[in-house]
Order: structure tokens, then C-alpha cells, then sequence
């Protein structure tokens, strides 16, 4: 493991080489894991998602009232004493907001992780074993695929008894499908390394070869396809709260706004209450998008030589002045050679 | 033709799937719904009511695999059962009535977001690093992380009730009743332009995002050199050799969304109070009106299921490459 895979080591400017051994820092430096923290889009989302982490266990210490307790006049806009104002049954629209984070980001994360180990297994199965076991497991996957996930969820919701856990079993079961696909076509073609054959030769038990020699390789795609089902798992909650379909008298995220709706919000005209909690699932699922981004960015050849050339054109001075196809960029004065795009 | 028979096979195979667990929900649920929901109704119902519920509940008497089987006969008939909260209407009537709105709302907001945002990432991806590619991508990766109905809360709260620009609900203005005429065509435009704009908003960013890449990938294939060696016109490298190949992945991306046409203004129906399919799903589900919610899932299910049958037929005469598989 302390070898960094070898793009990465391609990766560091040859300026660098010559201080390398004060100036390097960790071992993450050269490793895909720096780069991905030293990438600006990666280090903003994480930043939030480290606040909003910090906001959910934190709660009963910074939020400044309890979030059940009537406080004050309902629908009060912000003032001093209520930072964010009140909601239409006089409690503190902030504490509800900071409370309302823990049930959100819980849900998503355990969603998340749970849809991400299902996929995992179902789908690095279906790619590894090939032939029949993939026929039906794919067959599996895309019945899941396409029958459309918000009504499913909404009748899912509607039959079984409300609660934290029936939202979670919900979305678990309408969510796995997709990144269980991701991961299929992956390992299918991971499959065919030689790493993987000389493994089967050495008479390597299945799943030690699926789990620890191909899912270390395709890592990336593991974390971002969570990242993205944790993402689908906050909004989809909050949905089905809006709707009506969660727990109302837990404090979420989306039974706020359940409630900011329920207490005609819109028709009073307070913002207020239904701003917050709204911001703060999109500054979440932004946060996660950019990560996920970042990833790509790093390690997707195509896109980070894209962005290195578009990097030494910015250095050179030099635009794409006509744009074509393939743009070629002529010498002018002393910059640099030639480059084209890749 | 063997793909499109294959295809088909698979429609056939999830429209049963979909069928199948619809028939064992309603029946394997822990404490039985419908008994509680009778046991509330008992007295202000109508005999005729209490039958067609114990009927959608499955608390006949019959065994299960008869019930089964009758509920397949029913389907194939076209009987979706009864409403409970709208009495002897059917289902299938309800789901005809409001189903042309959802078309209409969803249709026009993936198709106007898939125009607009594949030729937004064609241009993105034709200008790289130009404002439109390094400004727009983040802007609409932004507003896309929006939770859907907040975004149309928003739009709703600020352009509708606070500066008035829209009307708030329903599809078309109260004081007009559904006929061929300019002032009505008009009147559901105009209440069209809101659910529909937050929906394309919404979703026009993956559209970019993926046609940028995809246009990029296809720009470094060897044909487009050639096509510009051969000193062909910028435009027609641009659309007839780089964006018609980039385009696939993205045709097959829209099959799936089409369920989204379909499914995805659940949510925007609700907010905007607009008649279409999601607005009658949740009403049957906040009045317990299973047979309703149950019809409108199978029917939303069945649409999905034909619309991706479509493209894959269309698929078939875009990639010349499937038809020999």
C-alpha cells in the first residue's frame, strides 16, 4: 500500500522532484486521496458537509431553544432573539433547523451506506461470475431500475407504518438498483486484468478476488456512487415527508417544511420557515455534488487532461481564440510550444 | 429484431413484477390496513363501499393464488377497481382524466430541458474554458442539488403569491371550462410556465454536464480530426460528426428519464395544486384510498414501461450497432 498507483506519481510536476524530500508532507501527497483533498471544489464541499456533520451532533448544545417547545408568537420573522424566526406553532425555526439535521444526515448516511453494500455485492456478483448469475441479477437490477422510484416510494410509504425505519427500508429498496449497475459494468471489465486471471490461477476464493483484489480498484467509483445515494437519500426522505408520508412529529429537515406548508407558509408570506430547511438539504447535496466532481475530475484521465491543458494555457496566456474541433494553439512570442487539445 | 424482442420480454417481465407486488402489498402488510380502515368507516358507508373494499384489500375469503389470478383477469380487462373516495367512479376514469395533464407537464419539461441543455453543453463543450463552460456547469450543478419541490416552493412563494407574475394552482384559470378556443389554450400556458420552468431548471444540469463530456470524449476520436483535415465547415464538424455520436449515451440517459415524465412532478404537481396524476396519487393515499393508489401506480408504471419500449425502437434506428447484436 505505500506505493501510490503510478498515474499519480506521473501527476506531480517535475519542478517539485528536486525539494521532494522536505517539502512532502504525507504519504497522501502523491496519492489519489491528495489529490482529491487538494482540489478546490473537493476541499469546499467537504468544509460543508464537516459543518453540517458538526451542526447534527452538536445540536443539543448550540441550538438556543428546544425545538418542541412554543417560544413565541407563531410566524414572528427574524429577529434578534429568534435568529431564523418563528414557525406557524411559535417554536424557533433554528433549533428545528439544527435538530432537523440529525434525522436528515442519519437517514442519508445509513441509506447511503446500506444501498452501497447491497449494489456492491449484487452487482461486483453479477460482473465477476458473468453468465447466467449476471443474466438474472441484471435482469433484477433493471426491473428495479425502471419501475419509477417516487410513485413505488409513495405507495412503499403509504402501506407500511410511518417511522424512521420505514423511510430508511424505502429507500434502501428503491435505491440499490442503480449503483449496483455502476458497479457491474466495472468489475466486468476489471475482470478481464490480468490481476484478476493470475488470482483465479493461484486458486483465490471468489469473493477474497471480488472484495480485495477488484474493489480496491475501483474505490472511486464505490465512494462517489455512495456519495450520490446518500445524496438521493436526503432529498428523497425529505419528499416523502413533505408529503406527508414520514414521521410528522419527529423533527426533520422535511417535516419542516411538511409543516412550513401545513401552516400556510406561502399565503402568510413567511419565508422563513420554509427557507432554511430547504437551504440546507441543497447546500448538503451540493457539497456532496462537488466532491463527487472532484473525484471524477481526479480520476478520470480524460477530464483531468482537459484540465491540465485548459491549466498550462492559463499559465502561457494563451486562449482558444476561434474555437475548432481540434484546437491547435500556435506559438506567439516566446510561450511555450505547441499544445493541442486533447 | 431479436433485441427488440428481447426488449420486450423484459417490459413484460417488470409490467408482471410491478402487477405482482402491487397484488401482495396491500396483503402481507403487518396489522392490515384495510381492517383498520373499515373498522373507521363502519356505519357511514355504503354496503357497496365496504364490498369494493374488502374486495381491494383482499379480505375475501377466497385463497390466495384465486385472488391472484382474478386479479390478473381484472387487469387484462382493463378493471382497475373502484375509488373509494370518489364512489362509483373507476379507477381507470379518474386515471384518464388527469393523466393528460401529467403528459402535458412532464412532456413539455424533458423535452424543452433535453433540447436546451444538450445544445447548452454542445456549445460548452465546443467553447471549453470559454464563460459559458466554466460559469454555467457549476451554476446549474448548484440550483440542480435543490430538494425538487423546495426549488418549486420558491418559485411558487416568490413569483407567484409575493410579486403575482403566475397564477397559483390548477392548470387552467377557475372561470374558464376546457374548449378550442385562444383564450383557453392561453389561460393553460400560462399555468404551464411555472411547474414546467421549475422542473426544467431543475433538471437541465445533468443534460450539460453529460453532453459537455460526451462531446469532449467524441472530439478526440480520430473521424472528427479527419472531418476537420478534410476542411469541412466548423458547423458540420460540430453537429453531423461530434454531437450526433455524443448524443447517444444521452438518448438512452432520456429513455430513462422518460420516467420522469411520468413520475417526476409527483412532487410539482402537489405544490403547484395542478391536476395531474402525482396531485390524484397523493390524494388517494392522504384519503386511504387504496384501489386509487394502487391504479395510478400500475398506470404511471405501465407508461414508463411503453416509453422505454419507444426508445429503444428509436434506439434501433439511431445506433445502426444494436441492430446486429
Amino acid at each position: 500500500m505505500s506505493t501510490p498507483p503510478l498515474d499519480a506519481t506521473a501527476a506531480v510536476p517535475l519542478d517539485e522532484a528536486p525539494v521532494a524530500p522536505t517539502r512532502r508532507r504525507r504519504r497522501l501527497d502523491g496519492s489519489v486521496l491528495g489529490m482529491i483533498l487538494r482540489n478546490r471544489k473537493a476541499a469546499f464541499g467537504l468544509a460543508i458537509l464537516i459543518f453540517f456533520g458538526a451542526v447534527a451532533i452538536l445540536a443539543p448544545v448550540i441550538s438556543p431553544y428546544d425545538p418542541d417547545k412554543f417560544v413565541a408568537r407563531p410566524h414572528q420573522p427574524p429577529s434578534r432573539d429568534f435568529l431564523f424566526g418563528t414557525t406557524g406553532s411559535g417554536e424557533d425555526v433554528l433549533s428545528q433547523t439544527i435538530w432537523g439535521a440529525r434525522i436528515s444526515l442519519g437517514t442519508g448516511v445509513i441509506v447511503g451506506v446500506a444501498v452501497t453494500l447491497i449494489g456492491m455485492v449484487i452487482g461486483m456478483s453479477a460482473g465477476y461470475f458473468r453468465g447466467r448469475v449476471d443474466d438474472l441479477l441484471s435482469l433484477i437490477m433493471n426491473v428495479f431500475l425502471i419501475i419509477p422510484a417516487l410513485p413505488l416510494l409513495v405507495i412503499l410509504a403509504a402501506f407500511l407504518p410511518p417511522g424512521f425505519w420505514t423511510i430508511v427500508a424505502v429507500l434502501t429498496v428503491t435505491g440499490w438498483a442503480w449503483g449496483g449497475r455502476v458497479l457491474r459494468s466495472q468489475t466486468l471489465s476489471l475482470r478481464e486484468k490480468d490481476f484478476v486471471s493470475s488470482a483465479v490461477v493461484s486458486g483465490e476464493n471468489s469473493y477474497r478476488i471480488i472484495f480485495r483484489e477488484i474493489l480496491p480498484n475501483m474505490m472511486s467509483i464505490v465512494v462517489a456512487g455512495m456519495f450520490g445515494a446518500v445524496t438521493f437519500a436526503i432529498g428523497s426522505q425529505a419528499g416523502l415527508e413533505f408529503l406527508g408520508l414520514g414521521n410528522p412529529s419527529a423533527i426533520s429537515w422535511g417535516t419542516n417544511l411538511y409543516w412550513a406548508q401545513n401552516n400556510s407558509a406561502l399565503l402568510t408570506g413567511a419565508w422563513w420557515t420554509f427557507v432554511p430547511s430547504g437551504a440546507s438539504i441543497a447546500l448538503v447535496a451540493f457539497a456532496f455534488t462537488l466532491v463527487n466532481y472532484a473525484i471524477d475530475e481526479v480520476t478520470n484521465p480524460r477530464l483531468r487532461s482537459q484540465r491540465e491543458t485548459a491549466n498550462a494555457l492559463k499559465k502561457a496566456h494563451q486562449k482558444l481564440g476561434t474555437s475548432r474541433a481540434t484546437p491547435v494553439i500556435r506559438e506567439r512570442g516566446t510561450a511555450s510550444g505547441t499544445a493541442t487539445g486533447d | 429484431m431479436s433485441y427488440v424482442l428481447r426488449r420486450l420480454g423484459f417490459y413484460v417481465l417488470a409490467a408482471w413484477a410491478s402487477i405482482t407486488l402491487n397484488f401482495f402489498l396491500p396483503r402481507f402488510m403487518p396489522g392490515d390496513p384495510g381492517d383498520a380502515v373499515l373498522g373507521k368507516l363502519q356505519g357511514q358507508a355504503r354496503p357497496e363501499t365496504i364490498e369494493a373494499m374488502r374486495k381491494a384489500y383482499g379480505l375475501s375469503d377466497d385463497p390466495l393464488w384465486q385472488q391472484y389470478f382474478d386479479y390478473l383477469g381484472n387487469l387484462a380487462r382493463g378493471e382497475f377497481g373502484i375509488s373509494l373516495s370518489n364512489f362509483p367512479t373507476p379507477v381507470t376514469q379518474i386515471i384518464q382524466s388527469s393523466f393528460g395533464w401529467t403528459l402535458l407537464l412532464g412532456l413539455t419539461a424533458t423535452v424543452m430541458s433535453f433540447a436546451i441543455g444538450n445544445i447548452l453543453g454542445i456549445f460548452g463543450a465546443w467553447r471549453r474554458g470559454g464563460l459559458m463552460d466554466s460559469v454555467l456547469p457549476p451554476l446549474l450543478m448548484f440550483i440542480g442539488s435543490f430538494p425538487y419541490f423546495w426549488l418549486a416552493i420558491l418559485a411558487l412563494f416568490f413569483l407567484s403569491f409575493e410579486w403575482g407574475y403566475f397564477p397559483l394552482r390548477h392548470a387552467f384559470s377557475d372561470d374558464l371550462s376546457p374548449a378550442f378556443s385562444a383564450q383557453f389554450f392561453g389561460s393553460v400556458l400560462y399555468h404551464l410556465v411555472l411547474p414546467a420552468g421549475s422542473l426544467i431548471v431543475i433538471s437541465i444540469g445533468s443534460w450539460v454536464l453529460g453532453m459537455r463530456n460526451a462531446m469532449i470524449a467524441t472530439l478526440s476520436e480520430d473521424y472528427v480530426t479527419m472531418a476537420e483535415a478534410k476542411g469541412l465547415p466548423q458547423r458540420r464538424v460540430m453537429f453531423n460528426y461530434a454531437a450526433r455520436n455524443a448524443l447517444l449515451p444521452n438518448i438512452t440517459a432520456f429513455g430513462m428519464q422518460l420516467g420522469f415524465v411520468l413520475s417526476g412532478s409527483l412532487l410539482t404537481e402537489i405544490v403547484f395544486s395542478y391536476p395531474g396524476l402525482g396531485f390524484q396519487l397523493i390524494s388517494a393515499v392522504r384519503n386511504l384510498d387504496y384501489p386509487l393508489m394502487q391504479g395510478i401506480f400500475l398506470g404511471i408504471t405501465f407508461g414508463v414501461l411503453l416509453a422505454n419500449l419507444l426508445v429503444d425502437l428509436l434506439y434501433v434506428r439511431l445506433d445502426p450497432r444494436v441492430r446486429g447484436t
